[in-house]
């Protein structure tokens, strides 16, 4: 919620500084903590700490091992969890926009429905997703719904919000130029909703990859969630932290290609910045 | 800057059938927000192809005034009329508002803002762009059609508003605080340029600003608002100003006179 509003103020989007030098600080966290990591596991001060076999904790390198011998189990099912997640995503995005234009031109329907939107996002979805998973069975089905549910809120409020924001000097100047409300929603409204929406479709893209592996945990036979639940029964921690980045990297490049979308079609500041 | 504009660029729609009534008339205007008296009683007459200015202080509610003639709003009492008809929608058919700021899309370039009027007409792109292309080299933004809005400097990104309102092909021109954003020597060269645009352009003009200078400059005829609620003070004529450069305008001994009066009226009107 506290990364939604702040997505959602009229600061320029959030975006990683493309200098050698922007890019030279992250890498060194990461790698320090990796490494830290690495030295942890291979002198067994974690598995000692914790008081397990040292087998249970993987080392850095180990997961990259996994990752290689393990690429085809690993491109499998991430193909199974990429559908899930772009098909939910996609499914949310449609609906999500067409709700939001729907509340923005009726005053009585974003009355009526808005506290419901509200009541959606604070629906566990963790816990419905096993009944999802009775209703429509161990396919693909329900996954795309939990994935969907957890993008639709962020999507639409976004949306909504933008639609809203807009300066009210510029539906008025639009009626002087002869605009009917039509024109106004396609040449103001629509346009200036856009960077919002595609915040909320950032948030989204990242949290559909947990609606993913909430649903595949709820009942599936394929998928990296999938993966995780049977390696981790099977003691293969390695392979875990494996599905796990690779989970990761579907987030990353899916809200990558959202920010390039966002650089491409609405570079423009928010009005009101 | 010393662009000639003898021709008209953009000939109003309404305009030939309407040439003999007055375009705006009001009287008894009076409106309110809520329990806020905004104005108390107006009467106003501009005729077809004078340029009326309005001068008051801040808040006094002159954008209004603005918002009534263009039928943004309905008054709460008395009589308003443009080109003969009191009707809101009629009134919006027959204004064009340039409001104080430019407003303009910041994802369209400069060309497509000025050609936005067509554009909403059902124009094509490429039809909107002939009819607003021409405009661009008269009013000193050749070259910068392309332009987007964030690229032009605050004159610039002005003339571009005005070219929209006037494109908009509106016998009425409603002029809000057309160039209050601008700095001083920016807006002395714009206030030049409007004049020679406005002296090319058979329009009626209400011209609202808390510039008495500009006002006397521009305008034909310039009325004194009162602090809000707000009443007319006086009415001053200053017809011959604008057909002159600024700087020898304002220094002749008339419009010395002119500003000495508006001044005194506009302390008259503060209560």
């Amino acid at each position: 919620m506290k990364r939604i509003r702040r997505l959602n103020s009229a600061a320029p989007p959030l975006r990683p500084s493309g200098s050698a030098i922007g890019w030279l600080a992250p890498a060194v966290v990461v790698a320090l903590l990796i490494g830290l990591w690495e030295v942890a596991a291979q002198w067994d001060w974690l598995a000692d700490a914790l008081n397990i076999q040292p087998f249970l904790i993987p080392a850095p390198s180990d997961v990259a091992s996994s990752l290689w011998t393990d690429r085809e189990l690993l491109a499998d099912n991430a193909w199974v969890t990429l559908q899930e997640i772009v098909l939910g995503f996609a499914l949310a995005a449609v609906v999500g926009v067409a709700f939001a234009l729907v509340l923005h031109l009726s005053d009585t329907l974003r009355r009526a429905f808005y506290p419901l939107l509200m009541a959606s996002q604070t629906v566990p979805v963790i816990a419905i997703a096993p009944i999802l998973v009775v209703w429509f069975g161990f396919g693909l089905g329900p996954k795309l719904v939990i994935v969907a549910l957890v993008c639709f809120f962020p999507i639409t409020v976004n949306t909504l919000d933008g639609l809203r924001s807009v300066d009210p000097e510029l539906p008025r100047m639009m009626r002087t130029l002869d605009g009917s409300r039509g024109q106004i929603l396609r040449r103001v409204e629509v346009p200036s909703a856009l960077p919002f929406l595609l915040s909320g479709a950032k948030i989204a893209a990242v949290v559909s990859v947990i609606g993913a592996v909430f649903g595949e945990w709820s009942g599936a036979s394929e998928g990296l969630g999938h993966l995780i639940l049977v390696s981790q029964s099977q003691l293969q921690t390695a392979r875990v932290f494996a599905a796990v980045v690779v989970l990761s990297a579907l987030a990353i490049g899916m809200f990558g290609l959202l920010s390039l979308l966002e650089r491409r079609v609405a570079w423009w500041r928010p009005a009101s910045a | 800057m010393q662009t000639r504009l003898e021709a008209p660029a953009v000939e109003p729609r309404l305009i030939s059938q309407e040439h003999q009534r007055p375009a705006v008339t009001a009287a008894g205007l009076g409106h309110r927000f809520g329990e806020l008296e905004v104005i108390e009683r107006l009467d106003l007459e501009v005729d077809t192809g004078e340029v009326v200015g309005l001068v008051g202080p801040s808040g006094c509610g002159k954008s209004t005034l603005l918002e009534l003639i263009a039928g943004l709003l309905d008054p709460a009492r008395g009589e308003l009329a443009v080109g003969g008809e009191t009707d809101a929608e009629a009134r919006l058919a027959r204004c064009a508002y340039m409001p104080q700021r430019d407003l303009l899309l910041p994802w369209l370039a400069a060309i497509d803002n000025a050609a936005l009027a067509a554009r909403n007409r059902g124009a094509s792109v490429s039809a909107a762009r002939a009819e607003a292309a021409p405009l661009f080299s008269r009013f000193g933004l050749d070259g910068f059609e392309r332009s987007k809005p964030s690229e032009l400097s605050g004159g610039m990104r002005q003339r571009v508003a005005f070219l929209r309102t006037l494109l908009a092909g509106k016998p009425v021109l409603l002029l809000d605080e057309p160039f209050a954003s601008l700095d001083a020597i920016t807006r002395a060269e714009m206030q030049e340029w409007l004049a020679q645009a406005l002296a090319a352009e058979r329009r009626s003009v209400v011209l609202v600003t808390h510039d008495v200078e500009e006002a006397l400059y521009l305008c034909d005829r310039v009325i004194v608002l009162s602090a809000r609620p707000a009443i007319a003070v006086t009415a001053l004529d200053s017809p011959t100003a604008r057909r002159h450069p600024r700087e020898d305008a304002v220094a002749s001994q008339g419009f010395v006179e002119l500003r000495a009066q508006a001044l005194r009226a506009l302390k008259e009107g503060r209560r």
